[in-house]
């Protein structure tokens, strides 16, 4: 691609910078995030949203009390109808099951339907280097794979990418004739995927949800490629984190419905995939071999620490679309698997190698846009608070912020101080304000990160306090006087 | 969640939270808030002793840190409350109304004691818009601005406090304005406290899409209901050298804001027409 790709391992201050000076990605951003929170909020109010969030929330919450029992259930029932069930404690286990898998099946070529927990664990790199060839099957994967980019999205892997750049790759890569026609754009992907789905070994997917009473697991796509990656390959994989499962069928369709009307504002997705197990005999369709890979990979941890709620989480990228510092910087500059607001938030538990992943708590306004939107009503903005604290106590924080908290708690520990703080900050900026006609455009140390592109006003010449106490001259005033220690 | 004090008889005496910044930076506002609840025949106690409530420092983190101003805040407002010296407590702040009615119960969580006092007192703390409108039942101030005006939907105060009608009401009822609406105006402005410092970048390019949309409603000023925003997008108008400028509702409610004639269409817009006094000409009210 022309413009440069986001090196996820730069220190998080340059990633910021980075995506802050990036025309083209601030353009991609703004075209689809609005857009995308708009769907949303019109499929959710032609329902009664609030309702169904509060449904949705009640299931999510049974699930994670009960999660133990509902995994036995639905290893159980996976078993039952044939399939395989393989727990996986960490990333590495995930690879490691996979490849086994693989060559026993004697694996060349893997197609992928879209999924967040087996990037999470860098599943395709390692079926690389055991030498064989993986290929993403879902339009937005297909394209950044060919780019060479991590998704930056949950929902919408190449968000960050206007129609141009994908062109751009398109005709590199596939010999595409110069057009900036979606419709044709997605025909050529069309064309080379089918040939990859006709000779594809294996089938790997995630797993939008999966129902413990029956151990079918669900996958939620609009493109088609999630069945074709589910039903042609002699062996089916599906790489899922524990919680995504619900007790029965009618909760699966609850969760469906929130799911498809918060992540992309539809009614309901174009396909609905179910898989209850391998092929049975008489069948005209399916896999020989059915595989159900359990991800722990820190979650187990998240439960035990008060991080439990975030498990909640449908991956439906809603809080990302309405998050103004996602929408401003995009997912790369988390670089972080998982972005935006629930990715600052699990993204220290999850096991993921993250560059500076103690700044991401501290990647929000605490706006309380995230927690409008999420529909299992997660509050994220309590986590981020939380995981700040968690940064502070552990000692991570910056020197100058302890510092200044520190001086600033004393300062405010007393009447005596804080009004002589005042004073001394009022004759100061004052100063300083006189200097630049009014306000304050210059101010040294880390607050220059203010006055570089803000003003500031200066302290009043006398304070609320003064002034009241003038006021208040030959009043009686309980306030006054009485409260002095 | 707090459940909010109720009322048999009309309040008559409250404590002013003044806030922190509404005390160094704006007394203004502070005196603003004062006069509209006097007009409205309730007494208003100041009491002297308080500081900060702590959220700049809860909010990064520093909660231990945080603690002794939230217990301090505690200990000089609850026993107003619960002696019965005032029947509620308002502050002209939905960030900090949020922080000491909300927030505390977070931060106070290992301390029983505190944590119910601040809960008893939580609920008896109100913000300015929604004591005038939800416990007196006044929409009307009888204020007056000529000019166009438009309203930000603080954070806080919008999605932890759940307060939006209110001030759009008192609004609604000023005469001679005229309320045009702004794409984007419950989106965070970008302040969040250290946010502004540590991320400087993403909250000034998020400001800098709030003053977008400011220029574009084409306001000669902005209301709000929180000093704290009101800092950073008047920081960024300022900056840019816009005409507009974001004011305190009790400074619209108290005709404290001057909107000067607006330029001709071909005149490069003067800075700081619709500025509230003190921004313009530093004359202290007292
Ligand atoms: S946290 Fe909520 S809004 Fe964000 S992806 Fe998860 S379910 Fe969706």
């Amino acid at each position: 691609m022309t413009t440069s790709t986001i090196d996820l391992t730069l220190p998080y201050k340059t990633r910021v910078q980075d995506a802050l000076g990036n025309k083209h990605l601030r353009t991609a951003l703004d075209r689809s995030t609005g857009r995308m929170a708009g769907q949303r909020v019109a499929a959710m109010t032609a329902v009664d949203g609030q309702l169904l969030r509060d449904q949705v929330r009640q299931m999510k919450e049974h699930v994670i009390r009960n999660l133990p029992d509902l995994l036995e259930e639905l290893e159980r029932t996976i078993t039952a109808n044939g399939g395989h069930v393989h727990w996986a404690k960490e990333g590495v286990d995930v690879q490691r099951l996979v490849v086994e898998i693989a060559r026993k099946a004697n694996v060349q070529k893997v197609v992928k339907a879209k999924s967040m927990a087996t990037e999470e664990v860098h599943l395709n790199q390692a079926l690389q280097s055991a030498g064989m060839k993986v290929v993403e099957t879902d339009l937005g994967e297909y394209i950044i794979q060919l780019a060479g980019e991590p998704p930056s999205h949950i929902v919408a892997p190449v968000i960050h990418r206007r129609v141009e750049e994908i062109a751009e790759v398109f005709q590199r890569e596939l010999d595409m004739p110069p057009t900036l026609d979606p419709q044709v754009i997605c025909s050529v992907a069309r064309g080379a995927l089918r040939k990859e789905f006709l000779s594809a070994d294996m089938g790997i997917s995630g797993c939008n949800f999966a129902i413990a009473e029956t151990g079918t697991c669900c996958i939620v796509t609009n493109e088609g490629n999630g069945r074709m990656s589910s039903t042609l390959p002699r062996v089916y994989v599906v790489v899922m984190g524990i919680e995504k499962l619900v007790p029965t069928v009618e909760d699966a369709f609850l969760q469906y419905q929130a799911l498809c009307r918060s992540a992309t504002g539809q009614q309901c997705s174009v396909y609905l995939s179910m898989t209850n197990g391998p092929r049975r005999p008489g069948d005209t369709d399916g896999p020989e071999e059915f595989h159900v890979i359990l991800l722990d990979n820190g979650r187990v941890d998240m439960l035990a620490k008060e991080y439990g709620e975030a498990l909640c989480c449908l991956r439906c990228g809603a809080c990302l679309n309405v998050c103004p510092v996602y929408r401003e910087i995009g997912g790369h500059a988390y670089g972080s698997t998982y972005s935006g607001p629930i990715g600052a938030v699990i993204s220290p538990s999850i096991h993921l190698e993250v560059t500076d992943v103690d700044k991401l708590p501290y990647a929000s306004s605490l706006c309380g846009a995230c927690r409008e939107a999420c529909p299992a009503k997660i509050d994220l903005p309590r986590m981020l608070l939380e995981l700040r604290r968690d940064v502070v106590e552990e000692g991570d924080a910056p020197l100058f912020d302890r510092q200044s908290m520190q001086a600033f708690s004393f300062a405010m520990g007393s009447r005596g101080r804080y009004e002589a703080a005042g004073k001394l900050g009022s004759l100061g900026s004052n100063v300083f304000a006189g200097m630049s006609g009014g306000n304050i455009k210059f101010m040294p140390g880390p607050l220059a990160a203010w006055t570089s592109s803000r003003d500031f006003p200066p302290l009043a010449k006398r304070s609320f306090r003064e002034q009241w106490k003038e006021r208040q001259r030959g009043r009686k005033s309980i306030g006054e006087g009485k409260k002095e220690e | 969640m707090t459940h909010k004090k109720q009322f048999d008889s009309p309040p008559r005496r409250v404590a002013l939270f003044v806030t922190c910044m509404v005390d160094m930076l704006y007394p203004e506002v502070g005196m603003a808030t004062v006069e509209l609840l006097e007009r409205h025949g309730v007494e208003v106690v100041f009491p002297a002793e308080q500081t900060c409530c702590g959220q700049p420092a809860f909010n990064s983190g520093f909660w231990e840190e945080a603690r002794p101003l939230a217990r301090r805040f505690v200990d000089i407002f609850e026993p107003l409350v619960r002696q019965k010296q005032v029947d509620a407590v308002v502050a002209p702040s939905g960030s900090c109304t949020t922080m000491t009615s909300h927030f505390y119960q977070l931060l106070l969580e290992n301390e029983p004691a505190y944590r119910e006092r601040a809960a008893f007192l939580g609920a008896a703390t109100f913000e300015l818009t929604e004591f005038l409108v939800d416990v007196l039942g006044v929409t009307d101030v009888g204020a007056r601005f000529d000019g166009r005006l438009t309203y930000h939907a603080c954070c806080h105060l919008l999605r932890e406090l759940g307060i939006d009608r209110q001030p759009r009401a008192l609004l609604d009822a000023v005469e001679g304005a005229d309320l045009v609406a702004m794409t984007g105006a419950d989106e965070c402005c970008g302040f969040g406290g250290l946010f502004a410092i540590k991320n400087g970048g993403i909250s000034t390019a998020m400001g800098q899409r709030k003053a977008q949309n400011i220029a574009k409603s084409d306001a000669d000023a902005v209301a709000l209901c929180d000093v704290s925003c009101m800092t950073h997008i008047n920081g960024l108008l300022s900056r840019e050298g816009q005409r507009c400028r974001a004011v305190h509702i009790a400074q619209v409610l108290t005709n404290q804001v001057d909107v000067a004639a607006r330029p001709a269409s071909d005149e490069v817009a003067p800075e700081s027409k619709a500025a509230p006094r003190r921004w313009q000409d530093d004359k202290v009210k007292g």
